[in-house]
């Protein structure tokens, strides 16, 4: 490093002349890449960020005034709506609450204990039940929906949320078994075999090894049955026809049956409150949902 | 010498097993295989829920043939998933190959991409979509702007299933999600090697990168198009449940939902059903088919 050799004096001399127009070009292709999908983002994003706005703004300046900044801000629209069905919203938020509540504790209690059987025990028929499960995955549920509904009808549980909750508990969503079966093959068997050393049979396996390990497919269980259950709008649509028993969802889709154009800016304030849940397990879990759909196709 | 205890136990896993699947089972026999099961059967047959099913044999699917209405919504349908579903994996793909240059603020940019994904589904933003092509909507004020007077795109049949394409389209992020995953197991390597052998940007794009993502494109060609097949709260919300105007928004499965839980229909609903289910297996088996010839795994 003392001496300073004449060829690497040369070298380190040409180099950034050398490369500085290189370097010039790269800085520039990614600025163009940044205003490109800013831009772009900006356009995929700009209804959202109207209806923001427009909640805030009266009714009469949605449609007049289209412009970012409101000339006039208000809470009205928010107040307003929470009661404008007669129940307020609060008590759809609950209803959907419990609904997503009782769908992740099923879905977490029959996925998990039906995933173990299939990925871990040995028994006559594990390979059939396999693909039984990938089938039902495949499976429009259009097909089913019918005699679904009728055997509900046939046992009283219209307007109640056993048709809502009791599939969950009975691992009727394929996708998650499908999910924690592959996760768990991912898991050494080494372990299971030592625990099986020690005594413990398969349900203290189950219980004490495979299901702490498993904790991050469980998390994304969590989440997709949230996002899924608060959105779903099909299943609460047909079971629910009592007011005092709707979700979220069908609230405020009799909100926009009910209203006249007066009323758009409470639709955009309930529609935005009813989007907040789902944007905060976003903020929150953004690494399982990016995974999960990432693996697995779920969305 | 560890072998032997474990397999010793798993005699007794026949029970055990079964006793872990109850929940499984019981769903399978109660909520999937009988309901399909009544399902087939109620095909065949004229229900209204309240006098006894009677079996009226291929009734429901010759009135299908000359029902209208079922071929409008089967119209609406093929064009939604032929259209908005090519053009969601387009953007998709773009996108995903745009960020996947190690671009910084990656995380910020597929969040806002992917968002619309999340929410898509939802009837808050059917109702925003109701607003945003209404006939003051935010749609109509920007092309107003630029002096275009387009009119009603919700109430013109020629434009009103278009809208809910747009919507479709715009949660293309799921599936750029996927690609970005797939664009990740792309080793360096062939690209680098690809380039030293003097291969340009786009021979590289095309005789590397493509290839090599074909399987993620099937997966994401055969994901959404079953899911596009099975859309309804866009067109119900959209629609106010009319599927209007003049059926333009009729999405099958809106048709099905109509018939069985409006007119209580349940037997031309259920045949109408098994319809869709033997159209998406169709579907789905003949993209399986042709992507033999264009789907490249990395062990062939």
């Amino acid at each position: 490093m003392s001496t300073i050799d004449p060829v690497m004096k040369l070298d380190s001399g040409l180099e950034p002349v050398a490369r500085s127009p290189r370097r010039h070009m790269e800085r520039r292709r990614n600025l163009r890449r940044h205003v490109f999908l800013l831009i772009f983002a900006g356009l995929m994003l700009y209804p959202l960020v109207w209806m923001v706005i427009s909640s805030f703004k009266p009714s009469n300046l949605i449609l007049s005034q289209t412009g970012l900044i409101p000339s006039e801000v208000t809470l009205e629209n928010y107040s307003g709506g929470w009661n404008a069905l007669g129940t307020p919203f609060t008590t759809f938020f609950i209803n959907s609450g419990l609904i997503a509540v009782g769908s992740i504790l099923g879905n977490l209690f029959s996925c998990s204990l039906t995933a173990y059987a299939l990925a871990r025990l040995d028994f006559r028929g594990n390979k059939l039940y396999f693909s039984l499960t990938l089938l039902t995955m495949m499976l429009p549920f259009h097909v089913l929906i019918i005699p679904q509904y009728i055997l509900f009808a046939e046992l009283g549980w219209i307007n109640t949320y056993a048709p809502l909750l009791i599939p969950k508990l009975l691992a009727s969503d394929a996708v998650f078994i499908f999910l924690m079966v592959q996760f768990i093959r991912t898991i050494p068997k080494e372990l299971d075999q030592a625990a099986m050393l020690d005594g413990a049979g398969p349900f203290r396996i189950f219980w004490s090894v495979i299901l702490p390990l498993m904790q991050p497919a469980l998390i994304t269980t969590t989440i997709f049955t949230f996002i899924w259950t608060w959105n779903d709008y099909f299943g609460p649509l047909l079971y629910l026809t009592k007011t005092k028993l709707y979700t979220v969802p069908v609230a405020l889709k009799s909100l926009v049956d009910t209203e006249t154009q007066s009323g758009i800016g409470i639709m955009f304030a309930m529609s935005l409150i009813s989007l907040i849940p789902i944007l905060l397990f976003f903020l929150f879990a953004q690494k399982y949902i990016i995974k999960g759909i990432a693996t697995t196709g779920i969305k | 010498m560890s072998a032997k205890p474990v397999k010793a136990s798993y005699r007794h896993q026949g029970w055990v097993a079964h006793v872990f699947l109850l929940p499984w089972m019981l769903g399978m026999i109660l909520v999937t295989a009988g309901p399909l099961i009544a399902s087939a059967f109620l095909a065949f047959t004229d229900y209204d829920l309240l006098t006894a099913p009677e079996f009226i044999g291929f009734d429901n699917f010759t009135r299908m043939m000359e029902d209208e209405r079922f071929w409008a919504s089967t119209r609406v349908t093929a064009l939604y998933v032929v259209v908005s579903v090519p053009l969601q994996l387009a953007f998709a793909l773009f996108l995903a190959i745009i960020l996947d240059k190690g671009i910084k603020g990656l995380p910020l940019y597929r969040s806002a991409f992917y968002l619309p994904s999340l929410l898509g589904g939802s009837v808050a933003i059917a109702i925003l979509w109701r607003q945003l092509f209404g006939d003051a909507g935010l749609i109509n004020t920007v092309l107003a702007f630029f002096g275009i007077e387009a009119g009603s795109w919700l109430q013109n049949p020629d434009t009103a299933p278009w809208t809910l394409i747009v919507l479709n389209i715009w949660t293309f992020g799921s599936p750029m999600v996927i690609f970005l995953a797939g664009l990740r197991q792309i080793p360096d390597e062939l690209l680098e090697a690809a380039q030293v052998d003097g291969a340009g940007r786009v021979r590289r794009f095309f005789s590397i990168t493509i290839p090599l993502l074909t399987p993620i494109i099937f997966l994401n060609l055969i994901l959404q198009m079953i899911g596009s097949f099975q859309a309804f709260t866009p067109a119900h919300v959209v629609s106010g449940g009319s599927g209007g105007p003049l059926d333009s928004t009729l999405f099958y499965t809106l048709y099905i939902y109509q018939e069985g839980f409006v007119n209580f229909d349940m037997g031309y609903a259920a045949a109408m059903a098994w319809v869709l289910l033997v159209v998406i297996a169709i579907a789905t088996g003949i993209t399986f088919i042709v992507s033999r010839r264009w789907v490249h795994y990395g062990d062939e």
